[in-house]
């Protein structure tokens, strides 16, 4: 059998379309690892609900919400905010252990898409984010959650918690690419769960000393958060005069989202195409 | 002949104050196996990188089938094969799964990329363990995977980058035999090693560097004749070394090495040699009985200790865990 490499496309339109396929290509490489690795699927669908649970139950007999309301209610958009963001370290794992195990300089090595390696990681992430999404939404259902403000406020909650996991992935990518080492990777991982804690996710930030608060108020899981739960008509709405980011907190994540979209996607295609450490 | 597949000329590299290539020239003919030796750090993996378009020279060309590495990377990616220094295989994925994966990423159909998932299985002997998560083979299996992941387009010009370091015997004869399938179906093979035998069993010509220059090319027969021969002779009783030391001095006109432990010596010759029948007649008259009298080739250890001043690597334990490192130097 004659194997040819196919010429590598001179036009753009076949430059785009060799992106495509390649980073779709890397998405249906995931699936395949989750398929081998039955254990790691169940882990990651059963977590998930396991937090939905242990959050809800061990925090929600202690915690009042100001306003009142029920805790599971107002713990839901907070975790899905949370897992929005922490999600950008599975991407930066991925990276790193391609990057050190020398599969990255392979992929380098090959006529491909320049830009599919990054856009691949990056939409692999997303995809099956929206599975442990799924499974997150069933389990808040059973505990008593539930979006109150009809079809359309409930779509545009759920397409900020993806468009801010996309962005934030981008910035996982860049950081696996800089960091280029498993075990680097693997130290940094514990450090995003700090972030999501310093915000308004699981707890009010109403009795928190005024410099705790402001550094809450402006951190873009509280945003995420609040902007969920405006748009689920969820319990924990600030009420009266706090800080603009959660104000305007719909502004403040697409804002935000943006941002690192703009910063990110170069750096990290500009980082993975340069050569000669 | 025609040109060479592989042209380097005059590369440099630096990398902040370490100047890893200086000035390298290669040249490789089209269907031959060149071995590239050299001690730690003489630029070999640079080199590589480098004409696999890994990364760019500072100063220099280098072209692959009249391709410029830099300037048309893209046409010379779609030519060759790359072997780094450690197994780049996806862990989590089969052996088959691997080589679809990059099957695809070549831009095979899936239905090609599947057939040739399976032949190069097949080929290579990995058909049993083809639907064994990857993470799990065996350090020779791992490298044979990673050799035949380079191979699912036809490369014209493969790079190995040290290609059995740190493997044990049975797995670097499987490595051998694969990669001599190869050339006979006209791959052109650029092979690093710090093994001298692998060198040469393998290579056609061999390039020794050192400091990122080509210090001596040449078959192996010739390298070894750069040096002359040497005469081994083992003495029935150890106690005469002195005196037999003495006596081949003065028929070899250098210095004889003794070695205590087995009761040998051995002395280079200048070219030209010498008769063994005087050797034994010299020593005979002297008093000193031979065991075992001989001219010899020169290893190509001793060639390279001669060119670069050092010994070659001691052969790592088998056992070291090498392959499974996470590498900090890729390729
Ligand atoms: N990315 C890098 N950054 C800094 N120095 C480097 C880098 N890569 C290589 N070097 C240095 O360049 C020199 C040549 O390295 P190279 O890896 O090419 O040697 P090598 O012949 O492959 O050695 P080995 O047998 O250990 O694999 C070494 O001194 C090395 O430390
Ligand atoms: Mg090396």
């Amino acid at each position: 059998m004659a194997v040819l490499a196919p010429r590598p496309p001179t036009t753009w339109t076949g430059r785009l379309r060799w992106t495509l396929v390649d980073g779709l290509t890397l998405v249906g490489r995931e699936l395949s690892r989750l398929r081998q690795e039955p254990g790691e699927l169940i882990v990651s669908l059963v977590f998930p609900a396991i937090m939905v649970l242990l959050f809800g139950y061990v925090f929600g007999s202690a915690i009042q919400i100001p306003g009142g309301g029920d805790y599971r209610e107002y713990l839901m958009p907070g975790l899905f905010a949370m897992v929005s963001f922490t999600s950008a370290m599975s991407v930066t794992m991925k990276v790193a252990t391609d990057a050190s195990r020398g599969v990255m300089d392979r992929f380098r090595s090959m006529p491909m898409a320049r830009s599919a390696v990054p856009f691949g990681q990056t939409g692999a992430d997303v995809l099956g984010g929206l599975l442990g999404l799924v499974i997150m939404v069933v389990t808040g259902l059973v505990v008593g959650w539930q979006p109150h403000r009809g079809l359309w406020p409930t779509v545009q909650a759920f397409a900020l918690l993806v468009l801010f996991r996309y962005a934030m992935s981008w910035a996982g990518c860049y950081l696996g690419l800089v960091v280029k080492n498993e075990q680097t990777a693997d130290q940094l991982l514990p450090l995003s769960l700090p972030v999501t804690m310093l915000s308004n996710a699981f707890v009010p930030t109403g009795g928190m000393p005024a410099w705790l608060r402001t550094v809450t108020e402006w951190n873009p899981v509280s945003a995420l958060t609040a902007s969920s739960r405006e748009l689920f008509g969820n319990p924990g709405v600030p009420a009266g005069h706090t800080s603009w980011p959660l104000e305007h907190p719909v502004a403040t994540v697409l804002l935000w989202s943006a941002a690192l979209l703009v910063v990110f996607v170069p750096l990290s295609v500009r980082t993975y195409q340069r050569k000669g450490r | 002949m025609d040109d060479p597949i592989v042209v380097a000329e005059g590369l440099h590299k630096n990398f902040g104050d370490t100047r890893a290539l200086r000035g390298l020239d290669l040249a490789v003919p089209a269907g031959t196996v060149c071995g590239v030796l050299g001690p730690n750090g003489a630029g070999k993996t640079t080199a590589v990188r480098i004409l696999a378009t890994l990364a760019d020279p500072d100063a220099g060309h280098a072209r692959i089938a009249g391709h410029d590495v830099v300037a048309e990377a893209d046409r010379v990616r779609a030519l060759i094969g790359l072997a780094g220094q450690y197994a780049a295989v996806d862990e989590k994925l089969t052996g088959r799964g691997n080589l679809r994966l990059f099957g695809r990423l070549s831009h095979l159909s899936r239905r090609d990329a599947h057939r040739r998932a399976d032949e190069l299985l097949e080929r290579f002997g990995l058909m049993e363990a083809a639907d064994r998560r990857a993470g799990g083979y065996s350090g020779g299996m791992r490298r044979r995977l990673d050799l035949i992941t380079c191979l699912i387009l036809r490369p014209r010009v493969l790079f190995l980058d040290e290609p059995t370091t740190g493997l044990d015997p049975r797995s670097r004869g499987e490595i051998w035999d694969a990669i001599r399938e190869l050339v006979t179906d006209g791959t052109t093979v650029l092979l690093t090693t710090q093994y001298l035998d692998e060198a040469d069993r393998l290579a056609d010509d061999i390039v020794v560097i050192d400091h990122g220059r080509a210090i001596a090319t040449g078959t192996p027969d010739e390298l070894k004749a750069t040096i002359g021969d040497r005469l081994d002779v083992v003495l029935e009783d150890a106690a005469l070394l002195g005196g037999a030391a003495s006596v081949l001095a003065g028929l070899a006109g250098a210095e004889p090495v003794p070695d205590p432990e087995s009761g040998s010596l051995s002395v280079p010759l200048a070219r030209g040699g010498i008769r063994l029948a005087d050797v034994v007649r010299e020593l005979d008259r002297a008093g000193v009985a031979a065991a075992d009298v001989g001219l010899r080739r020169p290893t190509l250890d001793e060639v390279f200790l001669r060119l670069t001043g050092r010994p070659a690597e001691d052969d790592p334990a088998p056992d070291q865990s090498v392959e499974t490192a996470p590498a900090k130097e890729t390729v």
